[in-house]
């Protein structure tokens, strides 16, 4: 039961994420900022999974959060954290509860492709209407502040307050699995007909969880944009949704802590490939995804749990004898 | 309004009729039910009895005709809605959350009967429902099984969790679609007395299919004969059984 | 509005529509037959336009006449479809056939990232263009605009693609052990058809088809890398609004998607991407399964 044990887990990697920014080099730190940002995306693209539903186009509420961040400095200039996370979150949310009217009706390949199809309309119109968007060149976020102060990207503060959100959302996620619409989530990938006939209507299962998703995409977005300073039409591109899945896949949907993994793992690979192989970035996302998907559908973090279970046997097997 | 003879009836239809293609799988069906009938539906494969029941539930739309439940009209209505009225069903071939547990399952059951099922805060384990669900478990004897994934459940676990879960369902009427297929002959009366003992505990109205004649003889209180999409027969198990017609047409020989 | 406009209207959304056709085609067969979106199918149109370029400029290097372009754009095309076919189809598909969706997804999805990236590995980030088939066909006017007999071209090759394809569907005993195939596979089997064969020969069909699709449009745009996804989602709006699987509901969706973006472009220029994916969204909406695509119910 991978859901109990994650209390536990969770602990474990709360201290973790905490300890290890003061011990190891600033870029790692980072690097590690970097990934609990998408962490919170991926999350929502692996709570889809679990009811089966892939999602090509997670990017469309990332970027919507992203240029909450960008027209909130360009328009007002606000560079509140605690003001914008929740407004980026609301903008996902309205996104979400727009578009899944439609995306509800529908499963599998459909949903995968309209939700890229909501994407790319988005993308274009960051392309299109650029004297609002600023087009290809996209907007400055400038540095966010705290309460007033200027939290730096790169600072330990920025770190602690991005773990701080990672683990709110973390835990809204778990709940969330944990209440009856989680269970009935894990069900619509298992067997539609049987919620109907218990009077539970699958399209609403389907509707607030894309919702969820939406608003943790949102979410994901506005840190993005002060993290990285500067955001850009690319942020809603299909590219950056592939990218989510990605992650969730590498460390495996089938439990929290694998989006967890899989961002970190995604943004180490990311770090290494473009500066070995800067031209075959996406070819190198290609072949770990071939690989995982052919040997290893279950990602990094059954990896990790075979390894254990493996040790564990190992260790009792010696006593034994 | 008890005194109207619309809502003596617990199930009530009018000319229902469908056809798949060149095959009539229902065939201007007038069909009766009142409060506290066990129902047996015989007939050989392929003669419209699942349609039948796909057809009260709205997962099938009659192409003329109509249906109602407890006097109201549900011709049309989707599963979810008619389940809402207080029919539930099971199925030929189970229909189960296969990654779930049995217990999980059984929960989902009574969450959606609580109509909270759509709650995203408080967890699904917590009592009553944990309590009730082991309960509803115990009456239909999958209790050892309550912690296992259903995937791991034997043929005739598979039957009782699938009636179970509908069962939970607190309905006024219960279909169940053959309870007995697929489970061995040793186990089929063991199947069917945990069944109807459970019924008769609860005064649901129950509806089974079961091309099995032995099964029907021994607990029907009314039985139905399906041949072709029609109603070939229909009274008390003795009579109905013994008729020449109805032994042609659900063994093909008298 | 008047007829002029109306008339370049229509010569523009038949001439796109003749486009989206070929390249959707191949993607609606391949989902007939194995069930699986392959999104693959954007990376094959585009190393079809690539390879058959590349071959058509080579020729004209070594000093072939330009009228043998056409021959190399279909050679090129051709090498690519039965190459990539098979080994996508025998290599990798073929160990998905019976996994969740999100898998086959995520497999073919998988194959346009590394197909996508080579391309710029092998050709460059420079786009590719050859001209002379576009050129040599010359061009006519009507109501003072000009067009390229180019385009007519398209429309023709794309009626006589479309006929043979629903030729040997429905025409050939090949199409026939296809169509039972796709009916009922487990009876298929049972009648000893050898289902791996015809998924392998359904598969190459598509894959010929967008290689081919794709060398016959490069005339007309330079190839440049990353168009690949952009087309599969124009591909898959298409077929989703005819029917997915539907040959006849391909033509019908590129027209109807043509016709709307020539609309759009000529009436409100902003709105050309939104305007296929509100005919999509629209179109889904009042038939979920498309125009020419039928309900499939789970028998329980
Ligand atoms: N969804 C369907 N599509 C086409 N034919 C169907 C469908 N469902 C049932 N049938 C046909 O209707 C007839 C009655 O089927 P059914 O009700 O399942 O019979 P029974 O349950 O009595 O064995 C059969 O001939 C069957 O093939
Ligand atoms: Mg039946």
């Amino acid at each position: 039961m991978s859901l109990l044990a994650i209390p536990r887990m969770a602990l474990v990697a709360c201290a973790l994420l905490f300890v290890i920014p003061l011990i190891v080099p600033g870029w790692i730190m980072f690097v590690l900022t970097k990934a609990l940002f998408m962490f919170i995306g991926v999350l929502g693209v692996a709570v889809l999974l679990r009811g089966g539903l892939l999602t090509f186009g997670h990017a469309l509420f990332y970027a919507t959060g992203a240029y909450t961040v960008g027209f909130c400095v360009k328009w007002t200039g606000v560079h509140e954290l605690l003001l914008l996370i929740p407004l980026g979150a609301l903008a996902g949310f309205i996104m979400a509860v727009l578009v899944g009217l439609i995306m509800a009706r529908y499963r599998e390949v459909f949903f995968a492709m309209l939700n890229l199809a909501f994407s790319m309309i988005l993308f274009g119109a960051l392309l299109k209407f650029y004297w609002v968007t600023g087009g290809t060149d996209g907007l400055a976020t400038g540095t966010a502040t705290l309460l007033g102060n200027p939290l730096l990207a790169g600072s330990f503060g920025y770190y602690y307050f991005t773990l701080a959100v990672a683990g709110v959302v973390t835990f809204v996620v778990y709940r969330y699995m944990a209440s009856p619409i989680g269970y009935f989530l894990r069900a619509v990938y298992d067997n539609e007909i049987r919620i109907e006939y218990s009077g539970m209507a699958v399209r609403q299962v389907v509707y607030r969880t894309f919702i969820l998703a939406g608003t943790l995409g949102g979410v994901s977005g506005v840190m993005a944009a002060f993290t990285i300073g500067h955001i850009v039409p690319e942020d809603a591109f299909w590219i950056q949704s592939g990218e989510f899945v990605f992650m969730a896949l590498l460390g495996g949907f089938g439990g929290l802590p694998g989006p967890l993994m899989g961002a970190i793992a995604f943004e180490f690979i990311q770090t290494y490939a473009s500066k070995y192989f800067p031209l075959a970035w996406q070819m190198t996302l290609g072949i770990i995804m071939l690989g995982i998907i052919l040997f290893q559908p279950g990602g990094l973090w059954a990896m990790y749990q075979s390894a254990v279970k493996w040790i564990g046997r190992g260790g009792r097997g010696g006593e034994q004898s | 309004m008890a005194n109207n003879p619309e809502n003596s009836f617990v199930l009530r239809t009018k000319d229902v009729f469908l056809s798949f293609g060149a095959v009539t799988a229902a065939d201007n069906l007038n069909i009766e039910v009142s409060a506290g009938e066990l129902v047996g539906i015989v007939g050989a494969n392929g003669s419209g009895k699942t349609t039948f029941l796909n057809l009260i539930t709205g997962y099938l739309k009659p192409e003329h005709g109509s249906i109602l439940v407890m006097g109201q009209e549900t011709t049309g209505m989707p599963p979810r809605l008619v389940t809402k009225l207080g029919v539930a069903r099971s199925f030929q071939v189970p229909q189960l959350y296969t990654n779930l547990s049995v217990h999980e399952s059984m929960l989902l059951s009574l969450a959606a009967e609580s109509g909270k099922g759509g709650g995203f805060w408080k967890p699904l384990h917590r009592d009553p429902w944990e309590q009730q669900g082991m309960e509803t478990l115990e009456r239909f004897g999958l209790e050892t099984y309550a912690d296992r994934p259903v995937s791991e459940l034997p043929g005739g676990g598979r039957k009782l969790l699938d009636i179970a879960l509908s069962f939970a369902l607190k309905p006024k009427l219960l279909l169940m679609d053959e309870p007995t297929s697929g489970v061995s002959v040793e186990n089929k009366f063991q199947v069917m007395d945990t069944l109807v003992n459970v019924l008769k505990e609860s005064d649901i109205t129950t509806i089974f299919v079961e091309h099995d004649m032995e099964v029907v003889q021994r607990y029907g209180r009314r039985v139905l004969a399906f041949d072709n999409g029609s109603v070939i027969a229909d009274g008390e198990p003795e009579h109905v059984l013994a008729d020449p017609e109805v032994r042609t047409a659900v063994l093909g020989r008298v | 509005m008047d007829t002029r406009l109306l008339t370049i209207i229509f010569f523009d959304g038949m001439s796109y529509a003749a486009t989206l056709f070929l390249l959707s085609v191949g993607l609606t067969v391949v989902f007939g037959v194995l069930r699986i979106l392959n999104i693959s199918h954007g990376g094959i149109y585009a190393l079809g336009a690539y390879m058959g370029t590349w071959l058509a400029l080579w020729g004209l290097d070594v000093g072939l006449p330009p009228a043998m372009t056409y021959l190399m754009l279909v050679a090129g095309a051709l090498f690519i479809g039965f190459t990539t076919g098979p080994f996508i189809e025998r290599v990798l598909l073929r160990r998905i056939y019976g996994s969740d969706m999100h898998i086959q997804l995520l497999l073919t999805f998988s194959i346009l990232l590394i197909l996508d990236d080579g391309m710029k590995l092998i050709w460059g980030m420079e786009p590719m263009f050859v001209s002379e088939p576009y050129a040599l066909l010359g061009t006519f006017s009507v109501g003072g605009i000009i067009y390229p007999y180019y385009d007519f071209a398209l429309v023709a090759v794309s009626i006589m693609f479309g006929a043979a394809l629903v030729w040997m569907v429905r025409g050939t005993s090949f199409g026939k052990l296809m169509v039972s195939v796709i009916n009922d596979h487990e009876v298929s089997l049972a009648m000893g058809i050898n289902v791996n064969l015809i998924y392998t020969v359904a598969f190459t069909v598509g894959a010929v088809a967008a290689a081919l699709g794709g060398a016959a449009i490069a005339p007309k745009i330079a190839v440049v890398p990353q168009f690949a996804l952009e087309v599969v989602v124009l591909a898959f709006a298409v077929i989703a609004i005819g029917g997915m699987g539907s040959i006849e509901g391909a033509a019908v969706g590129a027209i109807i998607v043509s016709m709307a973006r020539a609309l759009a472009i000529h009436l409100a220029p902003e709105l050309d991407l939104v305007s296929i994916y509100l005919i999509m969204i629209i179109v889904l909406a009042i038939r979920p399964q498309g125009l020419f695509g039928e309900v499939e119910l789970r028998r329980i």
